[in-house]
Order: structure tokens, then C-alpha cells, then sequence
């Protein structure tokens, strides 16, 4: 699947996006997140507080707990700041 | 907050990085109509902050920014019986006196249109994919603006 980033995440990481194939123990966006940030410094940091960074899955916001099968997309991004 | 019919004319909603004309778009909403009473026009403006920001660089997620502004406005449409409903929102490069968004709701009547205009404005703040970094006059680029416990209360109020 696809992995996007945005604003902090993305310069914390290094990278605008990436193709990822994580484990089948993988389940949820939580999973995820905690599975990226043990692959490196920077993905470290980047998730160092996970409750801070949301994310999406195609396009649309989604909860920690959400499943990630079948997604084909996935971004994560600080609390937006719009307006 | 009456519900309304589904047979709403769609909202319009541009994520652009261009500027855009405030009075012509709020003008061409009720251009031609007699059933509009009221048209509420909001502009959010890049502020220079004391004089210390150079500009605001706006980062968006192409595709999910349109698509949760719809969603946003659909919302909306459900909630007050609006007549017309323009949303702009620039990306990119946006310097203190440039605009940055827009909303624009009609309706028959006054209330609609600011209740409308205002919800639209505090859920925007929250859930479109936007992110600003600021610019420093002195030291050039800054750092993320940080969102606020303000907005997410203005939002959950509704």
C-alpha cells in the first residue's frame, strides 16, 4: 500500500511518500504507526507522540483503530491547520 | 435548523493556489436570483503577526482537501436550507493582506446564512487537509502553527 505525509510528519520522515508491505500482524492504523516507528530515527520521531498524528485512509479521516486491509492509500499529518 | 430537501443546488468548492476575487464570487451566487435574502460572505485573511511574518506557506493534500471540503459542505446543506454555497481555499505561497479562504452561503433568510458560514469556518479549521508553516522576516523559515485547543472547541460546539 501507499503511505503519504504531510507537513511535520513528512520532513520528520525524509520522504512525500512510499509503497510499504508491513506484516499481517498489521491490522490497524495504530498497529501501523507503532510498526513505522520502530523502522528507524526518523520514523521515531516522527511518531514519537502518536496520539498527536492523524491520518487518513483513501481520502478520508479515520480513527486510530481503524482496520487498514484493502486500503489503498494511507496518509498521516499533524492536526490540520486551515482556515 | 430545519431539514432540508436534497434538491439543493451543489456547493462549489476550488482549492487553488491562485488568488481569488471575494466580491465577484459572492456576486455571481445570487446574480439573476429573486429567491436569495441574504448572502454571507467570509474571507480569512494571512495576518502579519506583529509585523514578524514574511508569509504563510500552505501545504494541502491534493484530492482529500476537495473532497473533505464537500463533505463539510454537505453537511451544511443539511443542516440550514441554503440557496448557494461557494468555498475557495488557496494553497501555497500566501503573504500578510493576501486571502487565504472563503466561504460564501445564501439563503433566504439572514440566520441560515451566518450559521451556515460560521459552521463551515470552525469545521474547515479542523478537518480540511491543510497545514500552515510560517515564513519569519528574520530568520527565515519558522515553524509549524500548532493547531489550537480553541478550534477544536469551536468546532465540537455544534
Amino acid at each position: 500500500m501507499k503511505l503519504i505525509y504531510f507537513a511535520w510528519v513528512r520532513e520528520r520522515i525524509g520522504r512525500n511518500e512510499e509503497e510499504i508491505f508491513p506484516p499481517a500482524a498489521v491490522v490497524t492504523v495504530a498497529d501501523l504507526a507503532r510498526w513505522l516507528a520502530g523502522r528507524g530515527e526518523e520514523y521515531a520521531n516522527a511518531f514519537a507522540d502518536p496520539d498527536v498524528v492523524r491520518a487518513a485512509i483513501d481520502r478520508r479521516h479515520v480513527q486510530p483503530g481503524a482496520p487498514i486491509a484493502g486500503a489503498r492509500e494511507i496518509a498521516f499529518f499533524p492536526p490540520m491547520t486551515g482556515g | 435548523m430545519s431539514a432540508k430537501p436534497s434538491d439543493d443546488p451543489p456547493a462549489k468548492v476550488r482549492v487553488q493556489a491562485d488568488p481569488f476575487d471575494a466580491g465577484a464570487e459572492a456576486h455571481a451566487l445570487a446574480a439573476g436570483r429573486c429567491d436569495i435574502g441574504a448572502v454571507v460572505t467570509f474571507t480569512g485573511l494571512c495576518r502579519d503577526e506583529g509585523g514578524r511574518l514574511e508569509a504563510l506557506e500552505l501545504e494541502h493534500y491534493p484530492g482529500m482537501a476537495e473532497e473533505e471540503i464537500g463533505r463539510v459542505a454537505d453537511q451544511a446543506r443539511q443542516r440550514w436550507p441554503l440557496l448557494g454555497l461557494t468555498i475557495i481555499h488557496r494553497y501555497g505561497l500566501i503573504r500578510p493582506g493576501e486571502s487565504i479562504v472563503l466561504v460564501v452561503a445564501a439563503s433566504s433568510h439572514r440566520r441560515a446564512a451566518f450559521e451556515a458560514a460560521e459552521f463551515l469556518m470552525d469545521y474547515l479549521k479542523t478537518r480540511a487537509p491543510f497545514w500552515k508553516k510560517e515564513h519569519l522576516k528574520e530568520r527565515g523559515a519558522g515553524g509549524w502553527v500548532a493547531a489550537t485547543v480553541a478550534d477544536d472547541t469551536a468546532a465540537e460546539r455544534w
